[in-house]
């Protein structure tokens, strides 16, 4: 029940990032899939969290541009962006005593009005994603006294409850255990089977990412090194030039997909 | 009617007697009625209701109400109800004409009035700075209301601009603390740091010029500091209403917003609102809020900070409707803090902030120590 065009198309052309300094991504260029999951990995500080926020429209780029479905991001009104393009922010805060409907309401925004602060599609679209997040149950409970792996669930769906085909994840697994990690990776697994939906990640984690991710982009030093599916992007070679770490790459024995160990014993 | 002797304790006994009926009555329906939420739609006009808004808002307006008729009343020289009420309402221009419609009438509308303006401004200060224990005060308005108001009282001349200038203070200083504490956009806590120094540097001028000038004069800037409603007039209710009537309904469509940047900068830019050009917005609106309460009455502390806190603890977060409950409330409890103020020690009369000061003084060592784990 997507808003606006099924098929969001986001890019960037010759992307150039600074928050002031000295440039921290250079001259990007990388054509996000529509309709699958893509990854983006790299070490800490190689931009990655840097180059989500630009596609998000938060960070003006020095130059080349961001472009959602043909025009730059900066260039259209942030709402109505928000209503093809959703954020999800590493380790969001709610205020204290929030309560989860309350919050997931709250994703709504970039369809209401003044006087049109809730009509029966933003009722359904709450009801929905409480419901694809299984929060249904903790509707009227305090945002800050769920568990960690919960409190995410609880983002997401208002994440959700913002109906974009395009979602920008920062980060979604930080503070989570590894079980909460599966969890949330596999709800975003069903989004994007079942909705269509186009998902951007940074993730930490390269074995979760070429686990769950179709298309993974790897960044090093603002640039990218490589990208495509998880099999060509994680070899040993490449994971060395980004991480600066010896790996070996076996298979994963459950999924096929690569999994890399630390060379170092 | 005979000349009744005014009987201040018992006069302070009903006043306090209604207002605690009332805060009990609020606090008992926050504890009974659920709170449900319903749709309302008319045509393309939706909006989700909470019932407890609507019954505490209820309560909340039979309080003010009551408060209104004793302040019609009440005094040191008592009329009846029906009598006050018939000079107020229906049959004006008659035997206590004066009393009520000169005396009485105007200073419970300004109360309310008053009490409205801060209220809200309050809920919008603690929802932005996400922190129960502020009120419009960090943003310098008060302080910057002062340093206007005492030079213009010390000087002696054109005392009939005091509200402009307090007014024109107010604004000021908020501008200034606002202005320091940019640095790539305003954070909260950067707001209160920069607010504390600057409000330090207009306490040492508001000290400079009282010891500048004859005292005589700075009696009656002392007088205006502890914040009083002695002496208002209808002058000044229409001054209230026309700030309310212009800040009411921004207020209102920013706290949508405010709800968003409540959740961090990031996620509300990414839910599509502009953050620094509606922070500002709201910033804007809460201290004009703040700054035309100000101008009218003085500085009267705590009803920015208690009464966004209670109607929090009774209904939950900031919306639209709980943004006119904090109005409601905000009426309600200044209204009762001036008619204490005028009634306890009566004839002699208080300054209304001594008693917002008295409540809010112990209400705020008991947030402190229920916060205390958060600061």
């Amino acid at each position: 029940m997507h808003s606006e065009s099924d098929a969001p198309t986001l890019s960037t052309e010759d992307l150039t990032l600074s928050y002031g300094g000295p440039n921290i991504v250079t001259k990007l260029g990388i054509v996000i899939p529509p309709g699958e999951i893509t990854a983006i990995i790299g070490a800490n500080g190689c931009g990655k969290s840097t180059l989500l926020r630009a596609m998000a429209r938060l960070l003006r780029p020095v130059s080349g541009a961001v472009i959602l479905d043909g025009e730059a991001i900066n260039e259209q009104p942030t709402k109505a962006v928000a209503r093809r393009l959703g954020l999800l922010p590493q380790a969001p805060r709610a205020p204290e005593g929030v309560i989860v409907s309350d919050l997931v309401r709250r994703g709504r925004y970039p369809h209401q009005k003044v006087f049109q602060q809730w009509s029966p599609r933003d009722e359904e679209a709450c009801e929905r994603a409480m419901r694809l997040t299984d929060m249904l149950k903790f509707e009227e409970r305090p945002v800050d006294e769920l568990s960690g792996g919960q409190r995410q669930r609880a983002w997401i769906a208002m994440a959700l409850a913002q109906d974009t085909p395009l979602m920008l994840l920062d980060e979604p697994t930080t503070y989570l255990d590894i079980a909460h990690q599966i969890d949330v990776l596999e709800l975003l697994k069903q989004l994007n089977a079942n909705e269509g939906r186009t998902i951007v990640m940074v993730l930490h984690d390269l074995n979760l990412a070429s686990r769950y991710a179709n298309h993974l982009v790897a960044v090093a030093d603002g640039g990218i090194v490589a990208e495509g599916v998880p099999g060509e992007v994680i070899t040993s070679e490449i994971v060395e030039r980004v991480f600066g770490l010896p790996t070996v790459v076996i298979e994963d024995p459950v999924t096929g997909s690569p999994l890399c160990v630390p060379a170092i014993s | 009617m005979t000349f009744a002797i005014a009987a201040p304790a018992a006069n302070t006994a009903m006043i306090v007697t209604a207002s605690l009926l009332g805060v009990f009555a609020a606090l008992r329906l926050a504890d009974v009625v659920p709170n449900r939420r319903f749709s309302f739609r008319i045509g393309p006009v939706s909006a989700l209701i909470q019932s407890r808004v609507i019954v505490i808002g209820v309560a909340g307006l039979i309080l003010a109400g009551t408060l209104l008729v004793i302040g019609l009343i009440v005094g040191d020289f008592p009329i009846g109800a029906w009598d006050a009420l018939g000079e107020a309402f229906w049959a004006r221009g008659g035997e206590f004409d004066f009393i009520v419609n000169t005396l009485r009438f105007p200073r419970v509308t300004v109360a309310i009035l008053a009490g409205m303006c801060l209220g809200m401004s309050g809920a919008i200060f603690q929802a932005l700075i996400n922190n129960p224990l502020v009120s419009p005060d960090i943003i310098g308005v008060n302080t910057g209301a002062a340093v206007f108001a005492v030079l213009v009282l010390a000087t002696g001349k054109n005392i009939g601009l005091l509200p402009v200038a307090a007014f024109g203070g107010a604004l000021g200083a908020a501008a200034i603390i606002y202005l320091l504490a940019w640095k790539r956009g305003v954070s909260g806590s950067r707001l209160v740091l920069v607010g504390v120094g600057v409000q330090a540097l207009l306490g040492a001028v508001i000290t400079f010029i009282t010891v500048r000038f004859p005292i005589e004069r700075i009696a009656a800037a002392a007088r205006w500091q502890a914040g009083s409603l002695f002496g208002v007039s209808w002058e000044d209710a229409r001054t209230l209403t026309i700030g309310l009537l212009l800040l009411t309904p921004a207020a209102f469509v920013l706290t949508q917003r405010l709800r968003l940047l409540q959740l961090g900068d990031e996620a509300a830019a990414g839910l599509g609102i502009h953050v620094e050009r509606d922070r500002l917005a709201l910033i804007a609106v809460a201290s004009g809020l703040a700054a035309v309460a100000v101008a009218v009455t003085g500085p009267l502390g705590f009803v920015a900070l208690l009464v966004p806190h209670m109607v929090r603890l009774m209904v939950g977060q900031l919306t639209g409707g709980t943004l006119l409950l904090t109005a409601v409330g905000g009426g309600a409890f200044l209204l009762s803090a001036d008619l204490i103020a005028q009634r306890l020690f009566a004839p002699t009369s208080l300054p209304a902030g001594v008693v917002t000061g008295a409540i809010g003084g112990p209400y705020f060592l008991f947030l402190l120590a229920r916060y205390n784990r958060a600061l």
